[in-house]
């Protein structure tokens, strides 16, 4: 077995995961193929998710949280993705993960338990908008002004690509409050339903359609400034230090998207049979399994080598960024070969590997491109000076 | 109430065909095989646990389960998980699985109710590796107490149950008095089988088995698990032996018949069942 149960876990992630495995079987598999076409999924799956104490791993117990720290959030993730085989449903699932450690961190005690509770029961959707239609890579660029009348911030501007934006009740949202770069960013929980705010379009991607992706935007919207995450212009540092986790968990989702793309492969190529034989039978089969399988135990170990260092507190965003990029690069290559594996089939919608090679295009893009990626470790290694 | 559930742990019936033997038919191989518990007696389980609490608060109970299971120290994973979703005892009897059939594990069982003095045994209606279907009747049987197999709904009632068994073209019903052996079958898990005299008859459940969150699972290693020897309850007792096992015959691809004509000569002429 080339995949053993990682290192650093316990008996009680092992335990964990068998729940995340049930659950996964049981209320997303079966309808994996369905939620794609239907591009959603429905909303009651996160307050199922919730009560099965698998949504708030990683979060105090006194916001609602299910205990745990981030290994047993990816854990959970890893195994939702693997048995329940729905990449898209997992990601808008996991929109919280981005969307509330700005408020957990930064966040008055009155913030956390108005916005952060509702979250972890599944009651509630959150979202997370940075991205604009003119400022994705250049953060700093972000041009939805704020701007404080009396006791709200009046807002304006748009948002875009925002993941679970269609259905979110709210929104952590960053907008320019003072002048221009990055000292001139804030963050403002918006809510649904706040006169002037709204869906402009859901998007149609590539992949990850289970997952809804929405423009956003603010005409005139009054937002309380109770609703202000943090400092007034100080709202840079919480969406960097976002990042390493957010990236983190992307790369292990790359991670288990390409241990199911190779367990498909696998199973198919058992199965299917040409030239008298099963193809695995072909040693040029045997070879091509041989390298997916060694491209993913290399970024799996990569990954666990970040989470650790993030759970003691000393990951770095170089590393972090390294990770993400090693695994996005890894999972893309594993999907195509497990669609070249299938043959026609493998192009074929209802096929897993067809669906999982749209999914593993989004990775060397969302949570910061693979250029970014790259511009952080040169910067971190000094190579331009 | 005080509810007895015994646990078996399965091969992963979803990997059946992993299920080895070697040439010489000695034994089934079992290394590589994932273990899972028998999907009847979660069923039992979750029956056993809506039957001591309230439905609508799950946190505190109002009875006991004691769960148990025979087998060596890693089926002790089994009895954990059964801690984790709420059961508040474990016995695990040590045990390797050739020391084992339906009536050993029935003549143990019925030596623990001895000591543990539960109101009900709830079992599984069958564990799906050796399908038997034979422990809890044969429980009940040696305890002489009364018993209703097949359970697909139960409520509780002063000092006994009513339990539904699901028959060809309606329900039977079964009215049971304490002390009592009960075997589930599927439907036992639906969101309005089993209600204790505390939950409220218009509570519905959320179908299926419940989920352990974090905090129960690390509980749950907190829990007691007692462990017992198979010859202190089962002393004596014949086992059946098995002598060789045998994969079923590989089946033959079909064939394509052209007409009504071809399909009625072959039945009649090649296959001979007409
Ligand atoms: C499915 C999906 C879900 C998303 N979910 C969210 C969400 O929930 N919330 C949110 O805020 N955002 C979200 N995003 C947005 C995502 O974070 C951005 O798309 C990403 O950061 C890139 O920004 P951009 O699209 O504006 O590309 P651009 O910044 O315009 O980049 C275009 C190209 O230029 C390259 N480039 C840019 N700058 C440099 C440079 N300095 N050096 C070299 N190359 C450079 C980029 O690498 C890229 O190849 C999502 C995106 C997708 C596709």
């Amino acid at each position: 077995m080339a995949f053993p149960a990682p290192l650093h876990e316990t008996e009680t992630h092992a335990a964990l995961r068998e729940q995340a495995r049930r659950f996964a079987r049981e209320r997303i598999a079966p309808h994996a193929h369905a939620w794609d076409e239907a591009g959603e999924f429905p909303r009651e799956l996160y307050g199922e998710l919730a009560a099965a104490g698998l949504l708030g791993l990683s979060y105090p117990e006194e916001l609602g949280g299910a205990g745990g720290d981030a290994s047993h959030a990816l854990a959970v993730s890893e195994e939702l993705i693997l048995h329940g085989k729905s990449v898209g449903a997992v990601a808008s699932l996991g929109s919280h993960a981005i969307a509330l450690p700005p408020i957990v961190r930064f966040g008055t005690p009155e913030q956390q338990q108005r916005f952060v509770p509702p979250v972890l029961r599944g009651e509630r959707i959150a979202a997370l908008a940075i991205t604009e239609p003119g400022a994705g890579s250049d953060v700093a660029a972000l041009a939805t002004r704020a701007v404080r009348d009396g006791a709200d911030f009046v807002v304006n501007g748009s948002k875009t690509f925002i993941t679970s934006g269609c259905r979110a009740d709210l929104v952590t949202t960053a907008v320019r409050t003072g002048g221009p770069g990055h000292a001139g960013v804030s963050l403002l929980v918006v809510e649904r339903g706040t006169p002037g705010f709204g869906v402009s379009k859901k998007l149609k991607k590539t992949g990850w359609w289970a997952s809804d992706t929405a423009e956003l935007f603010f005409e005139d919207c009054r937002v309380p400034a109770a609703n202000l995450i943090g400092l007034e212009n100080a709202g840079f540092v919480p969406i960097m230090m976002n990042f390493v986790a957010e990236r983190l968990m992307l790369a292990s989702n790359c991670v288990a998207i390409a241990l199911l793309a190779h367990a498909e492969s696998l199973a198919y190529a058992r199965e299917r049979a040409a030239f008298g034989r099963p193809i695995v039978g072909f040693q040029v089969t045997r070879h091509k399994l041989a390298d997916m399988a060694t491209r993913i135990a290399a970024s799996r170990a990569l990954v666990h080598e970040v989470l650790l260092r993030y759970l003691r507190g000393d990951a770095s965003p170089a590393l972090a960024a390294m990770a993400k990029n090693a695994a996005s690069d890894m999972c893309s290559y594993v999907c195509d070969e497990a669609v070249q594996l299938h043959g026609g089939a493998g192009y074929m919608r209802e096929t897993v590997v067809e669906r999982l090679y749209r999914d593993a295009r989004l990775y060397p893009i969302g949570g910061g491109t693979r250029e970014i990626m790259n511009e952080l470790i040169s910067k971190s290694e000094g190579y331009g000076s | 109430m005080k509810i007895l559930v015994p646990l078996k742990r399965v091969a992963d019936p979803d990997n059946a065909n992993k299920v080895k033997i070697p040439a010489d038919g000695s034994r089934i191989e079992t290394t590589g095989l994932e273990w899972k518990p028998n999907p009847f007696d979660e069923y039992a389980l979750e029956a056993a646990l809506r039957l001591t609490e309230d439905g609508k608060a799950p946190k505190v109970r109002a009875g006991e389960v004691v769960v148990v299971t025979f087998g060596p120290a890693e089926t002790d994973t089994t009895l954990r998980a059964a801690l984790a979703t709420g059961a508040d005892r474990a016995i695990r009897v040590e045990c390797k699985d050739e020391e084992l059939d339906g009536l050993v594990v029935a003549r143990a069982l019925a030596k623990l109710v001895e000591t543990e003095k539960p109101d009900l045994v709830l079992l599984g209606k069958q564990a799906v590796d050796g399908d038997t279907n034979q422990v809890g009747q044969i429980l009940a049987e040696l305890l002489d107490w009364p018993m209703a197999t097949f359970a697909a709904t139960i409520r509780e009632e002063a000092g006994g149950l009513l339990v539904g068994r699901e028959v060809d073209g309606g329900v039977y019903s079964v009215r049971v008095k304490f002390p009592a052996v009960v075997t589930g079958d599927l439907r036992i898990v639906n969101a309005q089988s089993v209600y204790s005299l505390k939950t409220d008859k218009a509570f519905k459940y959320a179908d299926g088995v419940r989920f352990a969150a974090l905090p129960a699972i690390m509980q749950a290693r907190k829990k007691p698990l007692l462990v017992k020897k198979l010859a202190e309850l089962a002393a004596g007792a014949p086992v059946a032996r098995y002598l060789k096992y045998e994969a079923p015959p590989q089946r033959k691809a079909g064939i394509k018949v052209k007409d009504v004509d071809e399909l009625v000569s072959r039945l009649k002429n090649e296959a001979k069942v007409l």
